[in-house]
């Protein structure tokens, strides 16, 4: 038996709108596996995985609380791999984004003032920027890959705020634990509504999304953007340049990473420690391409995979089963959208002998 | 022994898996096929090997199991950009989230534990060279297999017509169809020596490095041996060089340590992570010559046409 594409003369309208949601459904089915595979009951694993989550409202603010950095850097990235830029550094940049934003509470702890918390968001998307434009520059102009630079600079991070915050930035009353004093109460985001933990974080990443949205559906660069992506021939014969793009697509989802690293920081953790994120950064590219980088895409995405570490977190409560199973469900579902893709732009066919070959196709 | 010694063989020590996850990328990638998975599947062969061997008792048989599993992992990989033709480069990041995660469920069970490491096999009358016999010929399987394979694709590529076949297809994958060659099965197989290699490279980091199963355990390897292709011009004995290379970058925080060298670790524990950064600045800044070195069809998708 083999399988064999045939490219549709058109996209495929029906598969575009269907495709994540198959995924999905692949992903639940392949998680009851293996569920069943590890000796658990899939019906109710499955069921205190996806559903039990979304019943009660402690752990809806969970959702948004995981949901609101997976959109603001999904939203990022969906711009820039549309442009064929590939930043996989996001999980860098929202370090970056959270020490440049901790500037402000940390070492200016003293000043008490209502401009900390929107000069804390600044530094933070300028950090998230800064730390991005470094595979920026480089892509520009030195011609090196964008995604090893950036990937590189994750780990650079990773260690740099282990020292800040056992060295330079450990607070002086924290018993040498290696955390910066917390967060005074105006360096905190505020929380969104009385009902729970959820903070204006979610708001932020909504208001990014659908500004993003708005830009790549109405405005020229949005244009430009999936011109460039498509064929960077084309764009440059309509006077776009490749080297702006560049600039742009990685400044862009670096500064949202980072908006997000302070937003975690601020609104969830309250203090800089050596590990701020399961992983965000790398998440959010899963997010990206199950919202088939459309910003608003990503705003359900985002959401879905804010309910795999909610139910990843229920399961290891109720039934004992590793945390690893949320990696795994993400892992799979990724993979899982990326094969549906195919069906957008291609027919499957499968064919089971030689001889049907031959015969559509004559003489190999 | 002295120190000089010393100091090599943890610098051999570290550069193997650094050496086979990047012959078998190399591979791959002459075929046109840019897989990003390796760090994915090198841990898929870390977890593997360690708990083959504690399952067991044999060393060998968890080298075996982690071949095996890095090269059933690459499938996956090939399935969806070769049948597929899904996009390489997120395919390549699915791989290694999946990887991070089917590995830590495999080696959850064995964390913690002190596992069996594996054995040097001293070669006769080599072993006795002073300096360079200890070194070199008193060595576990994994090193002479890795230079072994570092020659052998050096062989294959450029002095046996298969080798030339993979090379038309990496440069030209139309062409080489044309001319009747199997490119999708040849980029199958690539994918999976590729995998196997990495595989390989995951079993040295839990049977030699450090002989236990840690979580993430290949911390970046897999990333830093995609770069040493590009640093070694996807040349095979290049490869070696870079590994021995960055080997000894990634070492010499422990011995700076050992000095009393008053640089916090945690710099010295970036150097490795800094210096592929810089070395892929050096290497591909001159447009021309990167662009004569790259296969051309590296990373395209190809459907045959009918």
């Amino acid at each position: 038996m083999r399988i064999e594409l045939e490219k549709r003369a058109n996209p495929s309208t029906l598969f575009s709108i269907l495709s994540p949601f198959l995924a999905l459904v692949l992903t639940v089915i392949a998680g009851g596996i293996m569920f069943a595979l590890i000796g658990k009951d899939p019906v109710s694993a499955l069921y205190s995985f996806f559903v039990e989550p979304l019943l009660d409202v402690w752990s809806l603010h969970e959702i948004a609380i995981k949901a609101a950095p997976l959109i603001l850097i999904g939203a990022g990235l969906s711009i820039c791999y549309r442009s064929n830029n590939w930043n996989v550094g996001a999980e860098g940049q929202f370090i970056a984004g959270a020490i440049a934003g901790s500037i402000v509470p940390v070492v200016f702890h003293d000043w008490h003032s209502p401009l900390v918390l929107p000069l804390m968001l600044i530094f933070g998307m300028i950090g998230g920027a800064l730390y991005a434009a470094v595979p920026a520059f480089l892509k520009a102009h030195m011609n090196t890959n964008e995604i090893l630079t950036s990937l590189m600079l994750v780990y650079i991070a990773q260690l740099f705020l282990d020292w800040l915050v056992r060295g330079p930035w450990r607070s002086p009353d924290a018993y040498n634990f290696p955390v910066t004093r917390d967060f005074a109460p105006e360096a905190i985001l505020p929380e969104l509504v009385s009902s729970g933990r959820a903070n204006l974080g979610f708001l932020l990443a909504i208001v990014a999304a659908v500004a993003l949205w708005i830009m790549m559906r109405y405005t020229l660069k949005g244009f430009e953007i999936t011109v460039l992506g498509q064929s960077e021939r084309a764009g440059r014969f309509a006077g776009f340049s490749s080297k702006r793009m560049i600039w742009f697509s990685l400044l862009l989802s670096g500064a949202l990473a980072g908006l997000a690293g302070i937003s975690e920081v601020s609104g969830v953790i309250g203090k800089l420690q050596p590990i701020i994120s399961p992983g965000y950064g790398f998440t959010a590219i899963i997010v990206a391409f199950l919202g088939r980088l459309s910003p608003l895409g990503v705003i359900a995405a985002g959401l879905f995979l804010a309910l795999t570490y909610v139910g990843g977190e229920a399961v290891q409560l109720t039934l004992s089963v590793s945390d690893k199973v949320t990696r795994v469900f993400q892992g799979l579902l990724l993979f899982f959208v990326l094969s549906c893709d195919t069906l957008i732009q291609y027919k499957i066919r499968l064919v089971f002998s030689r001889l049907t070959r031959s015969s559509e196709g004559g003489a190999q | 022994m002295g120190m000089l010694e010393a100091i090599l063989l943890t610098v051999i020590t570290a550069a193997t898996p650094l050496v086979l996850a990047s012959i078998g990328e190399l591979v791959t990638e002459r075929t046109g096929v840019l897989n990003l998975g390796v760090e994915g599947m090198m841990v898929m062969g870390a977890a593997l090997a360690f708990s083959a061997t504690q399952l067991t008792g044999s060393p060998y048989l968890g080298i075996l199991a982690g071949i095996a599993g890095g090269a059933l992992f690459s499938l996956l990989f090939g399935f969806l950009t070769l049948t597929l033709v899904a996009n390489q480069v997120a395919t390549g990041l699915a791989l290694t989230i999946l990887g991070l995660g089917v590995s830590g469920q495999i080696g959850e069970p064995y964390a913690g534990m002190s596992g069996a490491k594996l054995q040097p096999i001293e070669i006769p009358v080599l072993a006795e060279i002073p300096f360079i016999g200890p070194l070199l010929f008193r060595q576990d399987i994994i090193f002479y297999l890795s230079i072994a394979i570092v020659a052998g694709v050096n062989w294959f590529l450029f002095r046996t017509r298969a080798g030339l076949k993979v090379r038309a297809i990496g440069d030209n994958h139309a062409s080489a169809h044309a001319l009747g060659i199997h490119v999708i099965r040849t980029r199958y197989l690539a994918v999976m020596f590729g995998g196997a290699c990495a595989g390989l490279a995951g079993a040295q980091l839990s049977l030699v490095y450090t002989p236990q199963w840690v979580e993430n355990m290949s911390a970046g390897r897999g990333w830093i041996a995609l770069a040493l292709v590009v640093f070694a011009s996807w040349r095979p004995w290049r490869v070696l060089l870079g590994g021995y290379l960055f080997g000894a970058v990634s070492i010499s925080q422990l011995h700076a340590q050992a000095f009393g060298i008053g640089i916090p670790s945690q710099f010295l524990s970036a150097l490795p992570y800094a210096a592929t950064v810089v070395v892929l600045i050096l290497i591909s800044h001159n447009r021309r010559t990167t662009l004569i070195n790259t296969p051309a069809s590296l990373g395209k998708p190809f459907v045959p046409d009918r």
